[in-house]
């Protein structure tokens, strides 16, 4: 995490274990973009950013959780979402990062495509330990 | 039991409009009850209404992409309606550039776009 969650907000933690929860988190994520008073389309970047991996934690990753809320640093605001799973891991991470690059019949956008659409991304993985993706949009 | 969303039909023209944040099964679904409404109405056009739909992503662009390739093998054709400005910078940055499906900026259009597309018999 490259940014302290705000003092007195914390974030909230949603389950990533079925299809239907993917709404939820886009509902969350709106939320608090809107709190944040990011503008029309960083809020359309980061919820669909975070559609895009919420997905992944449930397809690769088996399931996980999302920690989302507003961090600090420098005087700005942002709106930060924490991915984690248990799942399998990515074994080549330059490869999974591949714009078209898929191992579960997807189109190969989800972590090539959510990195562009967001300010801050971060990607740790150990192979047979799971996967955290961390993701900030900045409001400018 | 996930939900679907209502198929209409004007002439020869099916209609769907996307009212609400949707669920992957529906998606899915949706994709299906099209092909199924396309043969089963004979209808040669397609209208998508995402002017509800505040995000997109690369699971509804795919949607978007196969239901306009599924129709094409229909003998029919889709326009997607109706996307915001927002939507749309995000999906090209995003790496979905829609190639392959038709679009139009509202319904008028839309069926405007497939009126011509019919009376000129293109495909």
């Amino acid at each position: 995490m490259t940014a302290p969650w705000t003092a007195g907000e914390e974030p909230r933690v949603y389950p990533i274990a079925r299809s239907g929860d993917l709404v939820h988190i886009r509902q969350a994520i709106r939320t608090l973009s809107q709190e944040c008073r990011l503008s029309l389309v960083d809020q359309t970047k980061m919820i669909t950013a975070a559609s895009e991996l919420a997905r992944n934690t449930l397809i690769y990753g088996g399931g996980g959780t999302v920690r989302a809320g507003t961090v600090s640093r420098g005087g700005k605001r942002g709106v930060a979402a924490i991915f984690e799973d248990s799942g399998p891991g990515i074994p080549d991470v330059e490869q999974a990062m591949t714009d078209g690059w898929t191992s579960g019949g997807g189109l190969g956008l989800g972590l090539s495509g959510a990195r562009r659409l967001v300010d801050d991304f971060d990607l740790n993985t150990v192979p047979g330990e799971g996967t955290v993706v961390t993701i900030i949009k900045w409001v400018r | 039991m996930s939900e679907r969303i209502p198929i209409l039909r004007i002439g020869d023209t099916l209609i769907v409009s996307v009212q609400f944040d949707l669920e992957d099964q529906t998606v899915l679904n949706l994709q299906e009850d099209l092909a199924d409404q396309i043969v089963a109405r004979s209808a040669t056009g397609v209208i998508i209404d995402i002017g509800a739909l505040e995000i997109v992503d690369s699971f509804v662009g795919r949607m978007l992409a196969t239901v306009a390739s599924i129709s094409r093998v229909l003998d029919a054709r889709t326009v997607v309606v109706g996307m915001r400005p927002a939507v749309a910078i995000t999906l090209v940055e995003l790496g979905l550039s829609l190639g392959g499906v038709s679009t139009a900026l509202d319904l008028e259009k839309g069926l405007a776009k497939l009126n011509r597309a019919a009376s000129s018999g293109l495909q």
